[in-house]
């Protein structure tokens, strides 16, 4: 029987989660909420994570667009994925949420904006009354 | 009126989280409405918080701060609400009833707007490193962590390759995660309290996953640097927080970041002459976000430095309603809040309007260490209204609890208490 310590890092509660291993089925305990579960075996099996960061561009005004993965990536694709994200360079008005990066890596999931370029390179606010 | 262009019943101040509930909420109810913002975009800190995990209460989702933000800005778009930008509040004064703020900004040059009501969402600022008695010498490589999260997610510089991060306040940790996977070496946070300051997931999500070391009882105690920073010099601390001679370490960096506590900004509130707490550092409020000068209302980090973004909209939302319905010759009946400093950090709010009960109340507190199996009560009078037991009570995490005192009769309470006390085991 293995015991394992964890912290769920599904919402900012962050569950303190023991894992055991009894009988080749792993027993999920501390957890507030379902997701606390599902989340503790994936941590024994394949830990996921999203990762953040930015993609340059072209423009003055947002010289980086923040961007995001739209799912979970295996934590051992973390470096790998953020090489891809460095090759990027935005040429166009990119809005919020759209795909930078399709399927990245074959993981099956997105590399998305954060941001809107579009919003930004308007630059209109309703100035005074 | 002539003037009507610059006529408001709202302006709220800063236009981040708190500001744009706040301008959102009181637009709803009716109230013309101003935000007021200093840079060249809405959404105050969210912009450059990239990472997610916002959101999660309001929407049920987890968000990047950019994408929590720009649900807001978009809505805030389609209202009729006036909005400066890149515009600074120069001064504040109240004339009569109402409040008359001087701006600048380079298309209107100095003018002045005026309104029945005031919300200062004017968020927090990072305490510095002269404010944490770091010695030595003063060269380039000492950043905030803010500065540091601006300089890589706004500007795409990356300010430093091996680094030490004083503090492990959230945002430090973030910037130890960020840096990280920009390539940069982190090469330990250290903490000088012996519990970290960061939420919990943070500290696993951010060092455990990169392997970045925590020191906990450690302080970094001088930088050491001709025009940058060289090394930094690191000593344990015991359990006063006193020094430990001869535990002093050399470790060579190129940067030192410090996440070691966020202030709120209270300016405009000091000029206004609204009275501060000096545990939270913002100004005093009653249960419906109002200070100590009629007509002024607080919200967000500026009135106490929230560890959730949802907390910093949630509060603006109710100070913006406050401040578009509340009545300039209501009269308050304010009663304090009373609590024990050994047990509780902060309590907001700091008092409650007696004479408005009819909705739900929202207490929001901070425990003054982290405690194990407690219960927090709150007393109407000699009364017990609520009561909430708590596995685990930890700095870091604000806790919130609501009270509803509708059915209870208030017109002989004088005192109101909240208290924190163990519960027994096997009990």
């Amino acid at each position: 029987m293995e015991f394992k310590k964890i912290t769920c890092i599904v919402c900012p509660n962050g569950c303190k989660l023991t894992i055991t291993e009894k009988n080749e089925e792993l027993l999920v305990e501390g957890n507030k909420c379902k997701r606390g579960i599902e989340f503790g075996i994936n941590e024994i099996k394949n830990p996921l994570r999203s990762i953040a960061s930015t993609v340059n561009t072209i423009y003055k005004e947002m010289p980086r667009l923040p961007v995001r993965t739209d799912g979970l990536i295996p934590k051992s694709k973390i470096f790998n994925v953020m090489r891809e994200i460095s090759k990027v360079v935005i040429t166009n008005h990119v809005d919020i949420n759209e795909v930078i990066i399709e399927n990245v890596l074959n993981t099956g999931v997105n590399i998305i904006s954060t941001s809107s370029l579009v919003e930004i390179l308007k630059e209109e606010y309703p100035n005074g009354g | 009126m002539k003037d009507n262009k610059f006529h408001f019943d709202v302006i709220v101040i800063g236009g981040g989280p708190a500001g744009l509930a706040a301008a959102l909420a009181s637009n709803e109810k009716g109230a013309k409405t101003l935000i007021v913002e200093r840079e060249e975009r809405l959404g105050g800190i969210l912009k450059q918080c990239i990472h997610d995990g916002f959101g999660l209460i309001t929407f049920n989702k987890t968000l990047s701060g950019p994408e929590y933000a720009d649900r807001y800005i978009r809505k805030i778009k389609e209202k009729n609400i006036s909005i400066y930008t890149s515009t600074f509040v120069s001064k504040v004064e109240k004339i009569g009833k109402r409040f008359i703020l001087t701006l600048i900004n380079s298309k209107e040059d100095v003018f002045q707007v005026n309104s029945k009501a005031l919300v200062l969402a004017n968020g927090c600022r990072e305490r510095t490193a002269r404010q944490v008695f770091i010695n030595g010498d003063r060269p380039a490589g000492i950043y905030s962590a803010g500065t540091a999260q601006y300089l890589t997610n706004m500007m795409g510089y990356l300010p430093c390759k091996n680094c030490v991060i004083l503090g492990s306040g959230d945002i430090g940790l973030i910037m130890a995660r960020r840096l990280t996977l920009e390539g940069a070496k982190v090469i330990g946070v250290y903490e000088m309290k012996s519990t970290p300051s960061g939420l919990s997931r943070n500290i696993m999500q951010c060092l455990e996953d990169y392997n970045i070391p925590l020191h906990l009882s450690h302080t970094v105690t001088r930088v050491i640097g001709d025009s940058k920073v060289s090394a930094v010099e690191t000593c344990r601390v015991d359990e006063n927080m006193k020094l430990i001679d001869g535990t002093e370490e050399i470790i060579k960096c190129d940067g030192l970041i410090l996440s070691v506590g966020l202030i709120p900004e209270n300016e405009v509130a000091e000029n206004l002459n609204i009275e501060i707490d000096p545990s939270t550092k913002g100004p005093k409020v009653d249960h419906n976000f109002r200070t100590s000068v009629n007509g002024v209302f607080s919200c967000g980090n500026s009135l106490h430095v929230n560890d959730l973004v949802d907390y910093v909209s949630e509060s603006g939302k109710y100070a913006g309603e406050q401040a578009a319905t509340y009545e300039v010759d209501s009269y308050r009946r304010l009663v304090d809040i009373i609590f024990d400093k050994k047990e509780f950090l902060y309590v907001v709010p700091q008092s409650i309007d007696l004479n408005s009960i009819d909705k739900d109340i929202t207490i929001y507190f901070r425990s003054k260490d982290v405690i194990e199996d407690v219960k927090v009560e709150f007393y109407l009078g000699d009364k017990v209204v609520f009561m909430k037991k708590y596995n685990i009570i930890k700095p870091p995490e604000m806790e919130k609890i609501i009270l509803n005192l509708k059915s209870f009769s208030v017109s002989n309470i004088d005192n109101l208490n909240l208290v924190m006390s163990k519960i027994k085991e096997g009990v």
